[in-house]
């Protein structure tokens, strides 16, 4: 018994550091003294913190335009993908109708076709379509990929709600449409959210796309593979990059760890 | 004025048939319960007042007006679930004018209203709480009180006692009895328990396989079923039938004991060819201590109020309900006789009561 535990913890503890030992040496290279980043052999500890690479990197133009660019990236994103998403679930959990299980498998195999055998095609149809190094177009091209998680979590989210509630909803008055807006929806509303930060981050975090169909308007990521990779940017500039790309999505992901966890049907208090 | 009329229902769920043809008229201001076991079709038929089910065909009108189309909301319907399905993320107040504010019902009316309500099913004291802080017992008056403020033509309940504690059940349903009296609306109730049927119903409709099978007030219900399936679903323990033979000169023989056709019988059983019967009894009728029939005792459960002993005779058993005191115990033999008045014959191969003549 002591045993199995102490090989679980083992376990455990060999994970967590395989997760977060990365994220802490990006923090630790982020706030270490510029000349201490090139000092050879570099102290893992530095010997002060200091914010300035932080701040060296948030005041370059290019930096806060890509900020920007990211957060309307993400923000168009979770506007497409749950109002594209949000309607599919709902018809996939309320409704019975013909071939409903083959969409539902059809949605997850979306997934199957890796995006780097789409890339070319995919900047040759924006290209065409004029999109090309937009910031919608990359919009659609990350809701794209968001929608298959998306819906499935939606799903989960609007199955969660018992029907009946929506059916005593209009014996007592409701449309289908009016059942739907006072009652499934605020309940659901904790779970859409939950969706929404998942797809924010999704979008935050993508940067094979964001690369291949922008020249201008990058986003983060793609401002900083771009700079890492064709420019050759200072080693404090990259990991203090790396540390601000990781924040959000770390801060976001305690925050609705609670939703993610009841996603996969384990609830924890 | 809201007497339900339903003509020759049908649904089907893709092979399954729900509802075969069912036709049935409901009073205005009746209490009519729907009695079956599970997959009888009892709460499909109800959801299909409701407007929750689209028929294959049939058409339901509600005082005159055919509704078979409307959507619930227009039907003047309400309903009570068996989930309570009250609105979580509403206060308990809210929840009670929900279908008041979707009507446009003034303010001040919509407060009277629920207020009203509250006091009838004593909640007034949790109107500002949220459900998930309510017991089981109060959500189900939420549902009630959510119910009856829309003033319904027709009042539906699916099975609203189901979910309660059984001492629990027994107080709402005298509750929901002295509500109708007060409300006065048409009630449509489904249950699986034929006590709650009994105790509520000025009529019952019982069910089997998507058919109403008989459909009449529980006293008569209980005294004269009209096949072997009714008889064995009401009465607690229900009717027993035991298999007899007619022979031919007025009597029953149940094995080398022979039984008087009773009067009532005598005229239609001369027409009858087949001569297997199945004898009906209910186990309260039965009379234990003399008679022509000799049981052996093979259980004895002591009921508090009374006893129920199981008995064998000739290779088949029965159930009967004796006095508390009963000397009975297992083992014993004893004597037994079926009261004429309370004999009720069927056929064995239809299952049907066979006719009967005078009271």
């Amino acid at each position: 018994m002591t045993a199995r535990r102490l090989g679980l913890y083992a376990a455990s503890t060999v994970i967590a550091a395989w997760v977060l030992l990365p994220l802490a040496l990006i923090a630790l290279a982020a706030l270490t003294p510029r000349e201490e980043l090139y000092r050879w052999p570099r102290p893992l500890w530095p010997d002060r913190f200091t914010a300035e690479g932080m701040l060296f990197f948030v005041h370059q133009a290019r930096v806060l335009r890509a900020l920007w660019n990211s957060v309307l990236v993400a923000g168009l994103t979770i506007a497409l993908a749950l109002g594209l998403a949000a309607p599919a679930a709902y018809a996939l959990v309320r409704y019975r109708f013909r071939g409903r299980e083959a969409l539902q498998l059809g949605i997850l195999a979306t997934k199957m076709f890796p995006a780097t055998v789409l890339s070319v095609p995919l900047a040759v149809v924006l290209i065409r379509l004029n999109l090309y190094d937009t910031l919608f177009g990359v919009a659609l091209v990350h809701t794209s990929l968001s929608i298959p998680f998306v819906t499935l979590i939606v799903a989960s989210v609007f199955a969660g709600v018992p029907y009946e509630l929506e059916e005593a909803a209009l014996t007592l008055g409701c449309s289908r449409l009016q059942a739907f807006l006072r009652i499934t929806l605020p309940i659901a509303l904790p779970g859409l959210a939950a969706a929404a930060t998942f797809t924010f981050i999704l979008s935050w975090n993508e940067v094979f796309a964001a690369t291949i169909l922008t020249l201008d308007n990058r986003t983060l990521p793609a401002l900083l593979i771009h700079s890492v990779l064709s420019e050759g940017a200072p080693l404090y500039f990259r990991y203090a990059g790396g540390l601000f790309l990781v924040l959000p999505a770390v801060v976001i992901l305690l925050l609705i760890r609670r939703y993610l966890l009841t996603l996969w049907g384990v609830t924890v208090r | 004025m809201a007497e339900i009329v339903l003509r020759n229902l049908r649904k089907t769920f893709g092979k399954v048939v729900a509802i075969r043809d069912l036709s049935l008229d409901v009073a205005d201001g009746e209490f009519l319960v729907l009695l079956g076991p599970s997959g009888c079709g009892k709460t499909t038929t109800l959801r299909a007042i409701a407007g929750l089910e689209v028929l294959d065909r049939g058409t339901i009108r509600i005082g005159g007006r055919d509704v078979t189309r409307l959507p619930p909301g227009k039907r003047g319907i309400a309903m009570v679930f068996q989930s309570y399905a009250v609105f979580p993320h509403m206060r308990v107040y809210d929840n009670i004018v929900f279908g008041l504010r979707m009507r446009g019902i003034p303010l001040a009316e919509q407060r009277r209203r629920a207020l009203a309500a509250a006091e009838l099913l004593q909640i007034t004291d949790v109107l500002d709480r949220y459900p998930a802080q309510l017991s089981g017992g109060q959500r189900q008056r939420v549902a009630v009180a959510r119910a009856i403020v829309m003033e319904p033509d027709v009042l539906l309940m699916d099975e609203p006692l189901s979910n309660l504690d059984a001492l629990l059940r027994l107080h709402m349903r005298a509750e929901l009895k002295r509500l109708h009296r007060e409300v006065g609306s048409t009630t449509v109730y489904v249950t699986h328990d034929q006590v709650e049927a009994m105790s509520l119903g000025d009529r019952i409709a019982v069910m089997r396989d998507g058919e109403i099978v008989q459909c009449d007030t529980p006293q008569r219900i209980y005294d004269d079923p009209a096949n072997v399936f009714v008889g064995s679903f009401i009465g607690s323990p229900p009717m027993n039938f035991l298999r007899g033979v007619l022979d031919g000169a007025g009597g029953i023989r149940l094995g080398d004991t022979v039984l008087p056709v009773p009067v009532a019988y005598q005229p239609a059983l001369g027409a009858q060819r087949d001569p297997e019967v199945l004898v009906g009894i209910p186990p309260e009728h039965i009379v234990v201590g003399a008679g022509p029939l000799v049981a052996e005792v093979v259980v004895s459960e002591p009921l508090g109020p009374s006893k129920l002993l199981t008995l064998r005779t000739h290779g088949q058993l029965l159930k009967v309900t004796v006095r508390a005191d009963h000397p009975a115990a297992p083992g014993d033999v004893v004597h037994m006789d079926f009261p004429p008045a309370h004999v009720r014959l069927m056929d064995p191969k239809t299952e049907r009561a066979l006719p009967r003549t005078g009271p």
